[in-house]
């Protein structure tokens, strides 16, 4: 038997050894949420042959605030089915959360995998209202800033200080529609130049259309597997060599928004720089946010950053940041990388962030 | 000198936000069927248990329940409380009864307003018929349902609604 990689923390190796989302697009206009993630399970389930009476835990990230009703995540259980019933577990955020929660729980004897799913349907309410309210609810929320004016605000601040121009930002976005175009389940791919780009209208000065992310309908699930189930069920499992998140002030106004020093931690608890980083899916949903998170993970010249388009492909809430690990694990389990970094960011202007090391070993 | 003020203590923040409601593939084809006046459940193919409505899969199996199943008018009170509490925008007498009714065929039980009967003579295990709205009052809601009133058939035998109480 091949043993994994050594790891920072945790005391059994955790993987990735499956991962399948659904198509993204701007608006579900026929399926519930029930009937958009059972054909994600079935497909998460059916890449390593195995089903739901497989796993002994499972773990969802979603927002009841997307759909409008009380409970949704329960009802989305009807969605794999849980008789007899099993330990599961949710959180109301990205499901790059409910991943951490399911890593810790894989730590226990007995727990050998775990299926871990978001989704959100942006499409049902008004965004920019329904994200405002993530804010503190007495000063912040009352204002209903928008998440567009709030990152034009962010955007301002980096040319500001010198440390980014339009023409980045625009850069950010060609690169990242560009590689879309090779991620089939994308929303918004194209092959733009930077000078294209910057013809476009402003949306919220300095920001233009490009650098703003599609709403998006999604749902995403990822199989977690530890030790010896992870060999047996996938070739190369995306081992989890690290993994941590850290959370800054709710204020927006009390930080410097040009930096994210919970990134640059997370990243260094992870071990992002403990070797070479071939591929980096980074959870920006506004094209400046990616320089910004680069920069915190110090991810050097030679990094394939968002090979899938990131979220300025696709941005489903609450599976975006899942769907990061997941197309960064899929790079660890074709071969295609041996080393990735994976980040996912909930809250207003990148206020709590995750980061995960993934590799193949040998 | 500071001027001594009254604390605030609490702040109105009005927030209202409005949905659309994607009712999904399987829930749609019930709606649409109780705007033509009738019942439309599904079946797991595993299982076999009928749902309605179906959300689209069997929550004990996690399956889609692709079969459409047709069912009647009639069905059975398995449970049921009596309303005697006033208030804003009633439109019933009170007391009057919410019951949950098993449809004959279909393996669960939804909520339904029973009339026609006294509200001390309503009963577990009760026969009952749903009572349409007017052809052109029918919708694609439940509200299509006017009431549900006792057949005069027997009460059904405990045993056949025992697991569904």
């Amino acid at each position: 038997m091949p043993t994994p990689p050594s790891a920072r923390g945790g005391r059994r190796p955790v993987a990735v050894v499956s991962f399948a989302q659904a198509q993204n697009q701007r608006r579900e206009a026929h399926r519930n949420e029930v009937e958009t993630l059972m054909p994600v399970f079935a497909d998460v389930l059916g890449k390593v042959g195995i089903t739901k009476d497989d796993v002994d835990f499972i773990c969802s990230g979603s927002t009841d605030y997307l759909v409008g009703g009380p409970f949704s995540f329960v009802s989305a259980l009807d969605a794999i089915g849980v008789w007899p019933p099993r330990r599961e577990s949710h959180v109301e955020m990205d499901a790059a959360w409910a991943l951490y929660e399911a890593w810790v729980v894989l730590q226990e004897d007995g727990v050998d995998a775990a299926l871990v799913y978001g989704f959100g349907k942006s499409s049902l309410g008004d965004l920019s209202r329904i994200v405002a309210l993530q804010l503190d609810p007495y000063v912040m929320a009352p204002l209903w800033p928008d998440p567009v004016a709030l990152a034009a605000l962010q955007a301002r601040a980096l040319l500001d200080a010198g440390k980014a121009s339009e023409e980045d930002f625009a850069a950010v976005a060609a690169r990242c529609r560009r590689s879309a175009l090779d991620n089939p389940m994308a929303q918004v791919a194209y092959d733009r130049t930077v000078d294209e780009l910057m013809t476009e209208d402003y949306v919220v000065a300095p920001l233009r259309r490009h650098a703003l992310p599609p709403i998006t309908d999604g749902a995403a699930a990822i199989v977690l597997a530890a030790g010896d189930k992870a060999f047996e069920w996938a070739e190369r499992p995306a081992w989890i060599t690290g993994i941590d998140h850290r959370i800054e002030t709710h204020s927006p106004g009390g930080r410097d928004l040009t930096l994210s020093p919970s990134t640059a931690m997370a990243g260094r608890l992870a071990g992002v720089q403990d070797g070479r980083v071939d591929v980096a899916e980074l959870h920006a949903p506004f094209a400046h946010q990616e320089l910004i998170l680069a920069q915190a993970l110090d991810l050097g010249e030679g990094v394939s950053v968002n090979p899938s388009g990131g979220a300025l492909a696709a941005n489903a809430l609450m599976a975006g940041g899942l769907i990061r690990i997941g197309e960064a694990a899929s790079r660890i389990m074709d071969g295609r990388a041996d080393r990735a970094v994976a980040h996912a960011t909930s809250g207003p202007l990148l206020q709590q962030n995750l980061v995960a090391v993934l590799e193949g070993g040998r | 000198m500071a001027e001594a003020r009254e604390p605030v203590t609490t702040l109105d923040t009005p927030i209202r936000l409005e949905y659309l409601f994607s009712a999904g593939i399987a829930q749609s084809k019930n709606l649409r069927g109780l705007a033509e006046g009738r019942f439309v459940g599904q079946r797991c193919p595993v299982c076999s248990k009928v749902y309605v409505p179906s959300r689209g899969s069997c929550p004990v199996d996690g399956v889609p329940t692709d079969e459409e199943v047709a069912l009647g008018n009639t069905g059975t009170v398995t449970t049921f409380c009596v309303v005697n509490v006033p208030f804003a925008g009633q439109s019933i007498e009170i007391p009057y009864i919410v019951a949950q009714v098993l449809l004959d065929g279909a393996d669960i039980s939804f909520m339904g307003l029973i009339q026609e009967i006294p509200a001390d003579q309503v009963r577990m295990g009760l026969r009952v018929e749903a009572v349409w709205v007017e052809p052109d009052q029918l919708g694609p809601s439940m509200a299509s349902v006017k009431h549900f009133r006792p057949t005069g058939e027997p009460d059904a035998e405990y045993a056949s609604y025992k697991d569904y109480t």
